[in-house]
């Protein structure tokens, strides 16, 4: 990339910037897998860890696992991260295999549908759980 | 409305490199993982819902199959990881670019490909030795 973009390949800088590429949406795209990326390197480890903990442990303890403040907030967190990242790489899947128009456009949009629904769901499971109680089982 | 248009050049012509075996992998690693976060979902929504869905998650969970797709799983999650790691790295520019990729310039460039993939296993076996020792240990 020069320091003057535009002047080494013959596209004027102007060109460059307009429509911010083949997508119209410029870095957006990439750049968020890369934000979610690096936020599911310690969610998952975490995630590892507490899953691990809870092989073969009583209903009433993963309530009380689930239900201690900061593992359910990380649990949402991690499930926001999942189901973001999880989109943006279904999309690019579908973008790239997918070539018939309806087919992808009606993916595309079941995919983020899909996507709300599921991190939805997941937020509302650790709320419940963390909200009424757990330890009233 | 078809199109006949030929596709991307033919993977034939490609000289083979590591980074070829590491795309795939994350890609196909990736699409498995997004079926694994669904179970993540299932178990979430089943610590909520009650004991009697609870009890069939955790059936499914402990059943062969079930186990077989779990240490899958694991295995895909840890070679993601281990890969978008080293994805994240050659975002900063590090070992990235054309020259980087040619063995005789840098031989080095596919033993860390090869390390990331044998890491990824390591660490998923590792993962359920612990895993086995915890559980004969809370049992005894």
């Amino acid at each position: 990339m020069s320091a003057y973009p535009g002047h080494e390949d013959l596209r004027t800088p102007l060109k460059v910037a307009r429509g911010n590429g083949a997508a119209g949406t410029g870095v957006h795209h990439w750049w968020l897998q890369r934000v979610t990326a690096v936020a599911l390197i310690p969610l998952s480890i975490w995630c590892l860890f507490f899953l691990g903990g809870l092989v073969h442990a009583d209903y009433p303890v993963v309530l009380a696992a689930i239900a201690q403040p900061v593992h359910a907030v990380l649990l949402i967190v991690l499930s926001a991260c999942l189901f973001w990242h999880g989109a943006l790489g279904l999309q690019v899947i579908i973008e790239d295999y997918v070539h018939t128009r309806w087919l992808e456009v009606t993916l595309q949009m079941a995919l983020r549908f899909g996507a709300v629904l599921g991190a939805l769901a997941c937020f509302m499971a650790v709320l419940s759980v963390w909200l009424t109680g757990a330890g009233a089982y | 409305m078809s199109n006949t248009r030929p596709l991307s050049p033919h993977l034939g012509i490609y000289r083979w490199r590591i980074n070829m075996l590491q795309s795939t992998l994350h890609r196909l690693t990736g699409l498995f993982l997004c079926v694994g976060t669904l179970l993540l979902a299932w178990g979430l929504i089943a610590a909520a819902s009650g004991g009697t869905p609870w009890n069939a998650f955790t059936a499914f969970c402990g059943s062969w199959i079930g186990l077989v797709l779990l240490f899958l799983w694991s295995w895909s999650l840890l070679f993601h990881l281990c890969n978008g790691i080293q994805h994240l790295l050659r975002d900063m520019g590090r070992n990235f670019g054309p020259p980087t990729r040619d063995r005789a310039h840098n031989p080095g460039y596919w033993s860390t490909g090869w390390l990331v993939i044998g890491a990824s296993v390591v660490l998923a076996l590792l993962v359920w030795v612990i895993l086995f020792m915890h559980v004969a240990g809370g049992a005894a």
